[in-house]
């Protein structure tokens, strides 16, 4: 694979799919959107076999480099973590696809054309080795989002489409001054160079704040997250998958690509803003969220909480911590897409996302009750699905951080558990109190087939985890070393008692047997 | 004494003064059937004269003793302003077709408003500052009331002329002011008296001096006139206003300030910082409320002026490059969303100006939908457009002369004005169809349109001319 552009191809599919689709008719479209997504896909697949995981290996595989922008450059790159979100962006790409193949009915065209550009951004995102390319790509995601909320969305769409738009907005324009700050400091735009810089702490600080106004709105963490039920109760069925299973991660892949290992010093110095931050998100948005009558919304808030659990394992410092946040994010991108793709399943049907318009559904739709039950326990974060690891992971990991920490946020699994159960229980249990919602058939092969390889992918994640931690580990660990210097002492770790003063002779025959052992 | 050296360093405007009187003339014989011949032989005549340049810059950088400079500076904002007015020209003859009345005079008005800007830009003089500028606000003058018979454009055209005339004699009050206190009006005399510390008497003379300048590139608090004359002069005239002029009174602007202000540089960054951001904020939150469109372009034209000048407040020659770098990408976004906007006609072919009559434009006409998406998108400063980078440059330019607290600022106050652009796509592409226009735009309009377009979506390729090409301007004046 050496010097193939394999990543400029990525995005070239897609981004050809798109000027297709603009120009083709309903149906043709659909089909461009398709092919070009499954082919990406197949690329990412290609990718991922071709990626060097062996201890040895360098950091940064699959290497471009263009100057062709004066500035800045085509600069693409991936390490491990870049590569399993991009694999999470091409799996969900089709899927996305897939489930708007008969809910979208309007402007096809144009439809397939802003999710094929959003692609091509996303993975643009993932792969920018420079500064600047890196803030175009992530910026550039607003425009087809504004489009899909504002265009195909439900009632409410306008303001939600606004609101989405001008508050992201808000919080990068500041990173870029800073990232401006930055080049002119460094002397370069590119990101590894960057990652290996060391800045003033004092001028860390406000770096870090920069970048964590658009983070932070990004990932969404409490309080700024207020766009983000908005933004998803509005958005059609796929608008919401892609939201949720890439968009918000963008978040956090920029706290574990710029701000942590950029700005360590004041990532330790300021953790306590992010714990804080992050603690309420648990339990406030877990709360919120059990009195919602929208199921959109439930699960929205639900991304919320969980988004705390992967700041949290970031802001933990230590590699368990990390891989944590990092398995938080793919199992959350996975589940909550195929919650959103439940939600739409029956939204398709009764045109309603009020849970109370619903319940039974176990009954007339079983093969339905059945997935939906299994992502709702990942979502919960029972052992054997993927959410179960990450969450475990990092909570471990910032036990070692903040004892405290560890524990407000443990609460968040059994809140999440309260709220996923009586939202599965409202909905597919008791009786079949609505004619309308009883007569509705079950999953057709179409939602099946939508359905059945995030199904596969959740329990995957859950049992054998390796496969997904294996090309990250060294990525993590490395960074884990970056940090070292400046990471917190933690509150919870095991103090020798000081052996009391005894008969001096004694008391060392006593040391060296202990050593022996 | 005249040697051909000079003459040849001012080749650009002999050629559009030969070329303006020759057609005016075939306009007065010839009337209004000459129109289309005239129109496009202004044309040729802009585009000789931008050819003209590469001599002018081979025989620069003075002129007549200094009176004129034909340095890269000058080259580079005079290839923006023949192109702009190049493009206003083109962009006439269907907008005045409507009432059946071909005008010929047009270019040949725009030809000698050109010949102005050439001299505002190239001026290194009080005296030429003056007189190119008086030149270029004449001729504009009477464009802005061009449709006689309009109440709207007589208006227009009253408006400006009152508050332009007052404008220029507080710029010539400036102007007397730096003469007599520094006894020279040579700009690098003038730099050269304020060397030794700036007096009471030139410090007057530059805020008055500047005061006129902020006028004639309508900067808060002198930009009242921009609004109503936008609003009621002919589209292709706003057309024309909203580019070439911009560009012609920046580039004045910012050869004052560094050549002939330098030295008191401390004491009009402050201006010109106060100058930017009341710019970009009353651009901004004015713009919200206006339901015309030539209105709202007036408004963003204020707040565009505000973002270039953030370049000039850092007055660094990365600065000056970033401000001449975001003109030209002002001046193609602009040609391109008035493209669009002339070709908002109903079925009859009457143009039409509100917002709300382009509700549901992207089913009825996609591609200009798109087309002006892209541009509205664009002066948002949304990234992968190429408004983006405009903005880039002169915040860059800020960072990198210690303003980090003035980008910071400007640019947080850039997400208001991403505002009112969003409510034009949101009228194009999320509201029910209004009314349809006409079915499709003339040719000459498309041509432009898509040119403008495809600048702006693939501009990055662009860059390293347009690095190249600003940092030589720069280079001139320092």
């Amino acid at each position: 694979m050496d010097g193939f552009p394999i990543l400029s191809l990525m995005m070239a599919v897609p981004m050809a799919g798109a000027i297709a689709c603009l120009f083709a008719g309903a149906n043709s479209a659909r089909w461009i959107a398709l092919i070009a997504t499954l082919a990406d896909f197949v690329l990412g697949i290609v990718l991922w076999a071709g990626f060097d995981q062996s201890g040895g290996a360098l950091q940064w595989q699959f290497q471009e480099f263009h100057p062709i922008f004066g500035r800045f450059a085509w600069a693409l790159g991936i390490d491990g973590i870049a590569l399993m979100l991009i694999v999470l962006t091409v799996f969900l790409m089709p899927i996305c696809i897939g489930a708007s193949w008969q809910a979208i009915q309007k402007r096809v065209g144009e439809y397939m054309a802003a999710f094929l550009f959003m692609e091509v951004l996303m993975i643009g995102v993932f792969t920018a080795q420079d500064l600047y390319l890196f803030y175009i790509m992530f910026e550039a995601g607003l425009i087809p989002m504004y489009l899909i909320i504002g265009i195909w969305g439900g009632a409410d769409r306008i303001y939600a489409s606004y609101k989405f738009f001008l508050y992201t907005l808000f919080g990068s324009v500041l990173m870029l001054i800073a990232m401006m700050w930055m080049v002119h400091e460094a002397g370069t735009t590119e990101i590894p160079a960057l990652m290996a810089y060391n800045f003033d702490p004092h001028v860390q600080t406000w770096l870090f704040l920069a970048f964590f106004a658009s983070f932070a709105v990004k990932m969404p963490m409490w309080p700024v997250h207020t766009w983000l039920p908005d933004a998803h109760v509005q958005a059609p069925t796929a608008g919401s998958v892609i939201l949720a299973g890439v968009l918000l991660k963008m978040g956090g892949y920029g706290f574990i690509r710029f701000s942590l290992p950029m700005f360590p010093e004041a990532s330790a110095q300021l953790a306590w803003l992010v714990w804080g931050l992050s603690m309420v998100a648990v339990v406030y948005t877990s709360l919120v969220a059990l009195v919602q009558s929208d199921m959109k919304k439930l699960i929205a808030y639900s991304s919320v909480a969980h988004m705390a659990i992967v700041t949290i394992g970031l802001f933990a410092f230590n590699s368990a911590g990390i891989e944590g946040a990092m398995m938080v994010m793919l199992g959350h991108g996975l589940v909550s897409g195929a919650l959103f793709l439940c939600v739409g399943v029956i939204y398709d049907r009764l045109h309603t996302r009020e849970i109370a318009r619903y319940g039974g559904l176990a009954i007339n739709m079983p093969k339905y009750a059945t997935l939906f039950l299994l992502f709702t326990m990942a979502a919960v974060g029972l052992p054997g699905t993927s959410n179960f690891v990450g969450e475990f992971l990092s909570l471990m990991g910032v036990y070692q951080a903040s004892s405290w920490v560890a524990l407000v946020c443990t609460t968040g699994i059994i809140l999440g558990a309260a709220y996923m159960l009586y939202l599965y229980r409202r909905i597919c249990y008791g009786d079949q109190v609505h004619a309308d919602a009883a007569a509705m058939p079950d999953l057709s092969a179409r939602e099946i087939a939508l359905l059945a390889p995030i199904a596969a992918a959740v329990l995957w994640m859950g049992v054998y985890p390796e496969s997904f931690l294996a090309p990250m580990r060294a990525d993590i660990r490395a960074l884990e070393a970056r940090l070292a210097p400046a990471a917190p002492a933690g509150d919870s770790h095991v103090k020798m008692g000081e052996p009391k003063p005894a008969g001096e002779g004694h008391h060392e025959e006593v040391a060296a047997h202990g050593e022996a052992h | 004494m005249i040697d051909s050296a000079s003459l040849l360093a001012v080749l650009p405007e002999l050629v559009l003064t030969a070329g303006g009187l020759i057609l005016m003339l075939v306009a007065a014989y010839g009337g209004d059937a000459s129109a289309r011949v005239v129109n496009w032989l202004s044309v040729v005549t802009l585009a000789l004269a931008g050819l003209a340049l590469s001599c002018s810059l081979a025989h620069g950088p003075d002129a007549f003793d200094g009176l004129m400079r034909a340095d890269a500076f000058s080259v580079f904002a005079k290839a923006l302003i023949y192109g702009a007015a190049a493009a206003a020209i083109l962009l006439a003859p269907r907008y005045f077709a409507v009432d059946g009345a071909p005008r010929p005079e047009y270019p040949v008005l725009i030809l000698f408003s050109a010949i102005g800007m050439g001299m505002m830009v190239s001026a290194g003089d009080l005296l030429t500052l003056y007189v190119g500028l008086e030149m270029q606000s004449l001729a504009a003058y009477v464009l802005a009331s061009f449709m006689r018979q309009d109440e709207r454009s007589s208006e227009a055209g009253l408006k400006y002329f009152v508050l332009g005339s007052l404008a220029s004699g507080i710029l010539l009050y400036g102007s007397a002011l730096l003469y007599g206190f520094t006894g020279t009006t040579a700009f690098d005399g003038i730099a050269v008296a304020m060397g030794d510390g700036v007096s009471k008497g030139e410090l007057f003379g530059m805020v008055f001096l500047l005061a006129g300048l902020a006028f004639k590139m309508s900067a808060v608090p002198f930009h009242m006139w921009t609004p109503d004359v936008y609003e009621g002069a002919p589209t292709p005239v706003t057309t024309f206003f909203g580019s070439a002029p911009k560009v012609a009174a920046m580039g004045l602007a910012v050869r004052v300030a560094i050549e002939a202000l330098g030295p008191a540089g401390m004491d009009w960054q402050q201006i010109v910082i106060f100058v930017a951001l009341a710019s970009i904020i009353l651009g901004a939150v004015a713009a919200i409320g206006q339901t015309n469109i030539k209105r709202l372009m007036a408004y963003s034209s204020i707040n565009n002026v505000g973002f270039a000048l953030i370049g000039l407040a850092a007055g660094t020659p990365a600065g000056v490059a970033a401000t001449m770098s975001y003109m030209a990408i002002y001046v193609v976004m602009t040609i391109g969303a008035f493209a669009c906007i002339l070709q908002m006609r109903d079925a009859q072919g009457r143009p039409l100006e509100s917002i709300a009559s382009l509700a549901g434009l992207s089913q009825s006409r996609k591609g200009l939908a798109a087309a002006l998406a892209i541009f509205m998108f664009s002066m948002a400063g949304i990234p992968p457009l190429f408004g983006f980078w405009a903005k880039f440059l002169v915040f860059d330019a800020a960072v990198g002369a210690g303003l980090t607290a003035l980008a910071a600022f400007g640019i947080a106050a850039s997400v208001i004005g991403a505002f009112y652009y969003l409510k034009i796509i949101k009228t194009m592409y999320f509201d029910d169809p209004a009314e349809a226009y006409e079915a499709s735009g003339g040719a000459v309009e498309n041509i432009i349109l898509t040119a403008c377009a495809v600048v702006i979506v693939l501009g990055y390729l662009l860059n390293p001319l347009l690095d190249q090409a600003s940092a030589a301007a720069a280079a001139s004046l320092f």
